[in-house]
């Protein structure tokens, strides 16, 4: 049985200025152990997707389609149910770790009342797992008794990391975790999650806009555009041959180092990524695209086979509609 | 020299860079060393670097490293411990003559929307420096043109719009109008890219490199993105713990790395396939505790492996301290074993 | 000037800015409701104060002229707000009261926000060690309690107006300068203040363009609310007596009031005017001035 199943989300926030449709109709099937990565840029909507699965939008917000946690719909869950159900089947790694941390209370505190709030453990079995979770992501047991502020940003997410493990959920969603810290240690928490998810059978979905490192973490990836999936398929393939113009740019926005195509010749789209509150008529991707023709300012495409477990919403792809 | 149409202006650029076959330094570092805290803190810790007309270096290195400490003492926002900074031949001081430098350097910041006054328009902020240096010619029209020169079209479209108004992208297109209204020699770009979504990421870094090709503008671009100075930069020098370890041209650092710590940061780049990941363990250091002798040795993987004491050079890691030679050839590195295989040759 | 054209100059880009930013403070003026309440009311008492001259003979409050006058007599059509001890017009008093309360309130509100915004500019601006001694400066003027220094100040000086205007203003300016020096500190320390800097701007450039810009707001929206405090104190002095005896504050009936047993006697005509009236114009400004620092300080809006 699938760990998460997205079938036809839509999610649209509502604002002063009227609704905004950040989600339009994704699906999207997780099994156990799997990696998935979802890559795209503000305003696609995976941030969106994310704080969905745990029910974390404002209660104005509209959803519909459904999110099935290990087969349960979380939007039918009673108020019990789905406070049993955060944290322990799921569990977000939040992008921006000094936000998402309590900045006037040690880490060690943060993560113990995760754990008393989801189990029947005592504060000092507590304090226990506290500490072997913190070695358990490469950080001293004695960084418990820190404050936020007092750790580096690569520590911060490794206690990010800690806090999400800390109910041992089969599904980990990590927003970004690595955008704003250093190469060097973006490799060292990338190590661990992998490491983390071989360990534990984490399922993993992996939220970001680096293309190449959803490479390297994931086994499948999926690319968003405008609230939608625009290209699907195993990560390696979809970073070597893209289907879709769009992930063609995301690909080649990150050069690779060594290939003489990209040296002195930085690959951008020009436009910026659509306002999902005035999105285009026909293809949302249609004005930055390098090779669109005529009817894709009409027609609104949607995803079709493109090969063996891949899928893209192009109207140069000429498979069957998925 | 504004005053001038785009096109002449860009004429006499062209012009100008065809005559001058040694190019002099627009700005040349000498043991330049910045501290904080007293002397406690070793920010920048004797750098030395020089950077031609219409020449794009990198400084690649982590958080910590000095590299934003010392483009910030280049525009004389820090103040110089020890060692000089000259630009365009002028060291750079204080009073009157620090107004003159802003001028010729401008700074573009790694957070385009805090570096833009939420109160102020776009014409505000872009003729801001123009007023400041009471630049001659209509407004106006200046403001236009520089806005139009960074991309975004028709400039009077944004005139009147407040940075909130505006995407990330358009943002930092906007402080790199306002920097190069003043046709600057040298700029200085603080993490350009890394706050961008990624597919603006590579039209910003062309409107920079367009800038250096039709106005001689020398940039220093500082990120911890190697991707970047493949990208744009003709030299790369990598910083660690306010030392410049390894410099030399973009092709050979990047796709032959000398230093270990430039290939440990390489082998860890994500598509990387061809360099086996080099993960270093612990956090990045600290510049209040620079270690004794050579100071990524508690780091470096020869170190760790025990091939530096095998082959002869641990205690010189661990004890003597190395800089770079200040004249030496293009590329230059700071290691020991580097050192003692050139001389073994 | 349409949205396409080069503007005339950059003089004409930035009175296009403050139009705008004044169209759209006053649209959101309008948008709250209690704010426009508070105006509303706010605006009815000065235009009742301004026309006290109108609505009633001055010399109908000296003595001279209440010797026919029934003594504590309650609501009537000849007097809407009743008499008082002496026979005088409660209602009269009440409209002449009104012009010396909003007076001296807005006077020493002036006087504090005044003394207040120098020293928290200055200090803000110089820094070093002028900011060092402006600061203990204001910390000796923070420490003394008011009502002592109200009362020597009152008994030292002449009884009247002016004394407590400055009563007032000397002893609340501390609070509005520390406020003003966080706020310059804070600006001074953002990236396009380093920005500026970077530029080639000067300090007097830095204040002009991004602090004062980012500080007037905060002047003024605690001006605004300092207004009812002002006009609180200045009803304590009154009622405790120090007030200037020959011009009447609502205050000053309050404390006519107790002296004369109103209280205890049952004559609330003689107290509930003036006391209703402090009220309604505190909460009037309270609301208003709330609003205005919610226009004007962007962060507290939700975008």
């Amino acid at each position: 049985m699938s760990v998460l199943e997205l079938q036809d989300l839509c999610v649209t926030y509502r604002t002063d200025g009227g609704p905004v449709p950040a989600v339009r109709g994704v699906n999207l099937t997780m099994n156990a152990g799997e990696t998935v990565g979802l890559a795209g840029e503000s305003g696609c909507g995976k941030s969106t997707i994310a704080s969905a699965v745990l029910r974390l939008l404002p209660k104005s917000t509209k959803v519909s389609g459904k999110v099935l946690l290990d087969g349960e719909d979380v939007y039918a869950m009673n108020p019990g149910r789905l406070r049993a159900v955060r944290w322990t089947s799921a569990a977000i790694v939040f992008q921006g770790a000094l936000q998402s941390l309590n900045p006037v209370r040690r880490v060690g505190q943060q993560i113990e009342e995760a754990i008393l709030l989801h189990s029947t453990q005592t504060p000092a079995t507590a304090r226990v797992r506290v500490g072997e979770l913190l070695e358990r992501v490469g950080l001293p047991a004695a960084r418990a008794e820190r404050y936020p502020h007092e750790l580096s940003g690569g520590q911060r997410q490794r206690v990010l990391i800690a806090l999400a493990l800390s109910c041992e959920p089969k599904l980990l969603i990590a927003d970004e975790p690595t955008t704003a810290l250093d190469v060097m240690v973006q490799a060292q928490v990338l190590a661990l999650l992998e490491e983390l998810q071989r360990e534990h059978g984490l399922s993993l979905l992996f939220i970001t806009h680096d293309l190449s490192v959803l490479t390297h973490t994931c086994q499948r990836l999926a690319v968003m555009y405008a609230g939608r999936i625009v290209e699907e398929g195993g990560s390696k393939e979809v970073f070597a041959d893209p289907q879709h113009p769009y992930s063609r740019a995301l690909a080649a926005a990150f050069p690779t180092i060594g290939d003489p195509l990209s040296r002195m010749n930085p690959q951008g789209l020009a436009g910026d990524p659509p306002d999902p509150s005035a999105l285009p008529s026909g293809c949302p991707f249609a004005p930055r695209c390098a090779v669109a023709v005529a009817e894709c300012s009409t027609l609104d495409v949607t995803l079709r086979h493109a090969g063996p477990g891949r899928s893209a919403a192009c109207v140069h792809v000429d498979g069957p509609d998925v | 020299m504004p005053g001038l149409g785009a096109a002449q202006r860009a004429c006499m650029w062209m012009v100008l860079m065809s005559e001058s076959v040694v190019s002099e330094s627009v700005v040349s570092l000498t043991n330049v060393q910045v501290q904080f805290g007293g002397g406690r803190v070793r920010a920048v810790d004797t750098v030395s670097l020089k950077v031609g007309r219409g020449e794009v270096v990198a400084l690649v290195g982590e958080s910590g490293c000095g590299k934003t400490t010392l483009i910030r003492s280049i525009i004389g926002l820090e103040p110089l411990a020890h060692g000089s900074i000259t630009v365009e031949g002028k060291p750079v001081g204080r009073g009157r003559g620090l107004r003159a430098l802003r001028q010729r350097v401008q700074m573009i910041f790694q957070d385009p929307s805090g570096a833009l006054n939420p109160r102020h328009s776009i014409y505000e902020a872009v003729a801001e420096g123009l007023r400041i240096h009471k630049v001659k010619g209509h407004e106006p029209t200046l403001v236009a043109e520089a806005l139009a020169a960074a991309g975004l079209r028709p400039a009077e479209r944004y005139l009147r719009r407040f940075p909130h108004e505006l995407s990330g992208g358009q943002r930092q297109r906007v402080l790199i109008a306002a920097a190069m209204a003043l046709q600057p020699a040298l700029l200085l770009a603080d993490e350009p890219v890394a706050s961008l979504d990624a597919s603006i990421r590579g039209e910003i870094l062309a409107l920079m490199r367009s800038f250096v090709d039709t106005h001689g503008v020398s940039i220093i671009a500082v990120t911890h993105d190697l991707g970047l100075a493949w990208n744009i930069a003709d030299r790369v020098a990598v910083m660690y713990l306010g030392r410049i370890v390894e410099v030399g041209p973009t092709e050979e650092v990047l796709r032959a790395p000398k230093h270990p710590y430039t290939q440990a940061l390489l082998s860890v780049v994500p598509e990387m396939e061809s360099m086996e990941q080099q993960i270093l363990v612990g956090e990045t250091p600290d510049p209040s505790r620079v270690p004794a002798g050579c100071r990524f040795h508690p780091r470096c993987p020869l170190v760790a492996s025990g091939e530096a004491d095998r082959r002869g050079f641990g205690d010189r890691c661990r004890g003597v301290d190395l800089e770079l030679e200040p004249e030496g050839g293009s590329h230059q590195v700071a290691c020991h074993a580097v050192a003692l295989s050139l001389s073994d040759d | 000037m349409t949205d396409l054209q080069v503007p005339r100059s950059g003089r004409a880009v930035a009175w296009d800015r403050r139009r705008a930013s004044l169209a759209g403070a006053w649209r959101g003026l309008g948008n709250d409701r209690l704010a426009l309440l508070g105006f509303i009311v706010l605006l009815l008492f000065t235009l009742m104060a301004f026309a006290a001259p109108l609505l009633s003979d001055k010399s109908s409050l000296s003595a001279a002229n209440t010797g026919d006058n029934p003594v504590w007599s309650p609501p009537s059509w000849e007097f809407l707000f009743g008499t008082d001890h002496l026979g005088h017009s409660v209602a009269a008093q009440f409209l002449w009261g009104s012009r010396i309360s909003l007076f001296v309130g807005l006077m020493a509100t002036l006087l504090q926000v005044g003394i207040g915004s120098l020293v928290g500019l200055t200090a803000g601006f110089f820094g070093g060690w002028v900011d060092a001694v402006l600061m203990r400066i204001t910390d000796w003027f923070l420490v003394i309690p008011f009502l002592p220094l109200a009362i020597v100040l009152a008994a030292v000086l002449q009884r009247g107006l002016w004394t407590i205007i400055l009563v007032i203003g000397v002893t609340s300016w501390p609070s509005t300068a520390r406020l003003l020096r966080a706020q310059v500190l804070t600006v001074r320390q953002r990236l396009y203040v380093d920005r500026a800097r970077s530029l080639g701007a000067g300090r007097i450039h830095v204040m002009r363009r991004h602090v004062l810009p980012n500080v007037t707001p905060l002047i003024l929206a605690s001006t605004t609310l300092a207004v009812p405090i002002s006009i609180l104190t200045e009803t304590t002095l009154s009622f405790l007596g120090l007030g200037d005896p020959t011009a009447t504050s609502w205050g000053g009936m309050l404390n006519a009031a107790k002296d004369n047993s109103a209280i205890s006697g049952g004559r609330w005509w003689a107290y509930m005017p003036p006391g209703l009236g402090i009220v309604f114009v505190v909460l009037a400004v309270t609301l208003f001035g709330r609003a205005l620092e919610e226009i004007l300080d962007p962060r507290l809006r939700e975008r």
